[in-house]
Parts: C-alpha cells; structure tokens; sequence
C-alpha cells in the first residue's frame, strides 16, 4: 500500500546488518525519549487547541446546560430545568426540531438522488465530463454564501423569477418566501440545488466498479435496468451510507439560508426557524448561555444518535464488497 | 466502449447518446440560470429585475455596482479589505498548523499516539455548535470579541481537524526511504519536516489552502457571534447589512454587490477545479 509496508516485505529478504538497523528507524523515528518530545512539539499547536477549543467547552457546555447564565452574571445553578422546558413548555423549541427534521429528511434523500442520477449519466464515458462536471458542481461551492441565499430569496419572492417564468404558463404563483406552507420548501430547494459534492463522490466510486462485471451482465442478457439494480446500486452502498451520513450531519447544522431568507426571524410564523437559528438565538440575542447549551447538547445527541442509527441499518443495506 | 477524453464539439451521433447529452445540457442550464440570472440582473434597473426573467438586459444600468460598492453605512471595499485579511490568515494558519501535526500522526512514534488520533478523527464530526456557546464565553473572557482572534487563533492550532486527516493520508503515501536517507545523513525530525515532507506535501497544502479559503471567505455564523462593530465585518455581514438597511428598495445595487461577492470564489474555482474535485473525490470533504 504505502512506503512503509513495501518495506517491511522487502526487509526479511536482505538479511544484512543494514537492514536490521534500517527496521529499527523503521519503527519510529522518534523511539527515544528525545525523539518522542520532537513529536510533542510538532503536536503542541493542536494538543493546545483540543484542550482548550474543544474538549474544555465540552465540558464547561455541558455543565452550563444545567445552569442559568446570562454571561454577566455567575452561573447559578438549575439541574434539570433547561431540558424540561426545552421539552414540556417551549412551543417554538418544539417547531424548530419539527422544521430540522422537516428540512433533514427531504434535503437529504432529494439531493443523494439527483446526485446519484447525474453521477451515473456522467459515468457514461460522455465527451464533455469536464464541462458538466464543473458546472453541476458549482452550486455546491458557492451555494453556502449569503450571496446566494439573497439570490434565492429574490428568486422566490412574489415578483421574482419563478413567478415571472410561471407567469408564461398563465399561472400566478404565490410568494413563496413570505407563505409559511411553502417557505421551508425554498430552503429544501437551495439544499438539494447542491448536489454537485456527493455527485462527486458517487462519480469517484462508480469508477471503481470494474468493467468486467457489466460485460458478464451483458453476456447474461441483463439490461441497463438490470445492471443498474443487480450491479451498481449494491456496490455503491457503503458511498451512500457515507454520503447520507455526512449531508445529515451538515444539513442539521444548517444556517446562513434560513437567517438570511427569513432575515434572521425563522420566519414567516417560524416556518424556517431551523434547530441552530433558535440557539443562535436564544444564546447570543437573548443571552439565555444556560438554556442554549442545553440545547446543544441536545443536537449533539439527535446527530450521534441520527448517525448510530444509519451506521447500524447499514448490515440490513450495505453491500461491502465480496460476503466475508 | 469508453469514448472518454473525446473533445466535447466532436458530436457523437449515435442516439441515445444525443439524448443524453440534450438531458445532461437541460440539466446543466436549469444549475446555472439562477447564476446567470444574477449576473445579468445585477446590471438591470430595479423594475426590470422584476419583470424581465430573460439572461440578456433589455436597458443597462451599471451604476447598480458604483451605487452597491458605495454600500448602506461603510463602502464594501472595506468589507472585502476584512474578508480578505481573515481568509488569508486562516488559510496560511490551517496549512502550518496542520502539516505540522499531520507529520507527526503520520511519521513519529510517541505516547497515545493511537489515542490521540483516534481522538482527531472524532473531533472531526463534532458539530459547531457543542462548543459554539463556551468558546464565545472563553473568548469573550479574553477580551477578543469584537477582534479577528476568535476567527484566526483555531485556525494556528490546527482546530480544523478535516485537513489533518488528509494530511496523514497524503504523508502516508510518501515513500518512507526519502525520510530515512535523510535521517541516515543525520536529518532530525525538523529537517525531514522541512526539506522532504513539505515540499512533496503540495498537492495536499493547496488543496486546504483553497477550501480553507472558500470555507472562511463564505463563512457567516462566526463572523455574525464574533465581530459586531460595522468596520469590522465581512464581505457576508455587509451584504446581510445591506439587505436590512435597504429592504427592497435597492435591489440592483444589492444584486450587483452578491454578484462581486462571488467573484472571487469564482476565480478559485476556475483556477483550482481539478483539485478542488480530487480533494472532495478522496477525503469525501463538505
């Protein structure tokens, strides 16, 4: 695979003095304790960061999720009170893990479709590869930035461009952004106008699937259909678990798209008002630390657990090569 | 049976595949148009915008872009002066940091490294927000909201664990025989870092240089949690500043300034887009 172990094959072979001393350095540059605290010094920038960006506010989020704090004041103590209004006596908290699920659960498939569509029209050996490639890719790359978020929302406000177009067809549209049954829907729109990164993903994996197994097929009778079903979509699986899993966790996270369309409300009447808008929220408007960390902790948990639950499906689902 | 690396004009006739290529170009136009709408649109008068769905202005008005640039409190040239200053420390502290850490995962033998790693790894799928909320506090204690720390210093301590990773995958295909020639010729770890790994590490320094760049030129909730005064925001937090001063009334200047937004994470992209690709294709990146 890598350097490292096309040497130890060769080094039994070559049984001379230098080969024993090269297996020795082979081992680590760094065995003796000088050499060990070499790679503490190159580590010391992250072990810093670790300690003090990430497992530091771990702990202090967590202990502060049992709190009151308003970042002024001391923290005052309040057990279990956070989760239980989180869970019996806040409404709006209800709706927002109602709109995350929403916008989760439709982004996500939609986009993995149309990803894995274009990916296997791609994979055709089509002249062009690089041209559509770019161009289906290029949304994913810009699709994050408040640019784009403004341009949606001019897209799909009442005069904008998919009322003028419908406008041909003698229909005339809603405002969609300022229309609570169909706002969350222009969000899901802008997610799954990304699909251009899994698509690259699928692309890389689909070329990995050896030709021989299509030309058997064929020499079988099985059609596009067929091979499509039998060959492609089995091998492909493990990407797919992997691209569902990794476009989750983002999209549970998501944003900028929600506070710009809504200008930072979640609004029309909280339609959009996502998990990480409402702790935004709460934490850095209201001041309410204590009460968003608990809500935090709180998405941490749907994701790890969103995440055990897709890696656990994956036995019933996902093909791992040849069955070992 | 692959007809790859066939230039693109050079029309394959058999039909089906005209059909797909006519489906693969309806695709692409539907992707795009939002773009080029923006594009075209950010040079029409405000009422044209909302009457004229075509690509090609029926009247221009370029003052769109003088009147935009002039921006609602400060000129935007500010906010790009901001954006850029940030992105470009982000991008040069996310490629020491890393592939000095990265050296060390992949090269050097020391106590817990397995731990360790194991641990980098896990760091990697945490979400922002489990320590959104104590780093501001932390942060906050320091005195550094309101400056650009909050948005650099993770960055100089390699808290962007995604690069690390690919990193060590990149290390790790490094013949190990270029590091013990050096280490034979009396080469400490430093040097090996310095004079071996570093320069063969390119590919891997670019490909986090650009999506560090992308990544922190688009970013907005750090900006929005940490810096609050006006001549202190990024290119995201004028347009969002923009947008809530002017309310509708300035939507050509408003598109024109979106427009120019993008214009440098185009730029990347035409520059860098193979690398781009193999970098999502092989790490499975964002």
């Amino acid at each position: 695979m890598d350097g490292h172990q096309t040497i130890s094959a060769a080094a039994p072979a070559a049984a001379s003095p230098g080969a024993s001393k090269r297996r020795r350095s082979r081992r680590g540059i760094g065995m003796t304790a000088e050499q060990n605290g070499a790679a503490f010094l190159f580590l010391s920038p992250w072990i810093l960061g670790v300690v003090c960006l990430t497992l530091g506010p771990i702990l202090a989020s967590l202990y502060l999720s049992f709190t009151t704090y308003d970042l002024f004041n001391a923290p005052v103590w309040a057990g279990l009170e956070n989760y239980r209004r989180l869970l019996f006596e806040d409404p709006r908290y209800v709706q927002a893990v109602k709109v995350t699920f929403t916008y989760v659960f439709l982004s996500v498939p939609l986009k993995l479709a149309f990803a894995l569509a274009v990916a296997v029209m791609l994979n055709r050996g089509l002249s062009g590869l690089g041209l559509y490639r770019g161009i289906y890719y290029l949304p994913s790359l810009l699709g994050g930035s408040v640019a784009v978020a403004i341009m949606w929302r001019q897209i799909f406000s009442y005069d904008g461009l998919i009322n003028q177009i419908l406008l041909w067809f003698g229909i005339d549209g809603p405002s969609w952004i300022s229309n609570p049954d169909y706002a969350l829907y222009t969000l899901v729109s802008l997610a799954v106008w990304q699909f251009g990164s899994p698509m690259i993903i699928f692309l890389a994996g689909l070329k990995q699937i050896p030709q021989d197994l299509y030309d058997a097929a064929a020499v079988d009778g099985a059609g596009p259909v067929t091979k499509f079903v039998r060959i492609t979509l089995p091998l492909l699986t493990p990407i797919i678990l992997f691209n569902f899993i990794m476009q989750m966790i983002g999209a549970f996270q998501a944003f900028t798209p929600s506070f710009i369309i809504s200008n930072g409300t979640g609004g029309p009447a909280d339609s959009t008002l996502f998990y990480t808008l409402y702790l935004y929220e709460q934490g850095f408007t209201n001041f309410q630390m204590g009460y968003a960390s608990a809500m935090a902790w709180v998405l941490v948990g749907i994701i790890a657990t969103a995440t055990a639950i897709a890696f656990m499906s994956a036995r019933y689902w996902v093909h791992y090569g040849d069955e070992r | 049976m692959i007809r790859q690396g066939m230039p693109f004009w050079l029309v394959d006739v058999r039909p089906k595949r005209i059909m797909m290529h006519l489906a693969l170009i309806a695709g692409a136009v539907v992707m795009i148009y939002p773009l080029l709408w923006l594009a075209s649109s950010s040079l029409k008068p405000s009422n044209l915008i909302f009457s004229d769905p075509g690509l090609w202005p029926a009247k221009l008005r370029p003052q769109n872009y003088s009147d935009g640039w002039r921006g609602a409190a400060l000129p935007f040239g500010v906010f790009f002066r901001n954006s850029f200053v940030i992105s470009g420390l982000a991008v040069i502290g996310n490629v020491m940091a890393c592939s000095l850490v990265a050296y060390a995962f992949a090269r050097l033998n020391f106590r817990f490294k397995r731990t360790l790693f194991a641990l980098m790894l896990a760091t990697i799928m945490l979400p922002l927000h489990a320590t959104l909320i104590p780093q501001y506090i932390l942060f906050f204690n320091l005195g550094w909201v309101n400056t650009i720390l909050p948005l650099i210093v993770p960055k100089f301590l390699a808290a962007d664990a995604f690069f690390i990773f690919l990193m060590v995958q990149f290390i790790r295909g490094i013949p190990r025989e270029l590091d013990e020639a050096a280490a034979i010729d009396g080469a400490g770890p430093f040097r090996i870092y310095r004079s071996i790994i570093l320069p063969l590490l390119t590919p891997a320094l670019v490909t986090t240089a650009v999506f560090s760049f992308i990544w922190t030129y688009e970013d907005f909730l750090t900006p929005l949690v940490y810096l609050t005064d006006m001549a202190s925001y990024t290119v995201p937090q004028g347009l969002r500043l923009f947008m809530a001063s002017t309310g509708v009334s300035a939507w050509g200047p408003m598109l024109a300034m979106s427009l120019l937004s993008l214009v440098p994470l185009f730029v990347v992209f035409l520059i860098f887009q193979r690398r781009l690709i193999e970098g999502i294709a092989t790490t499975g990146l964002k």
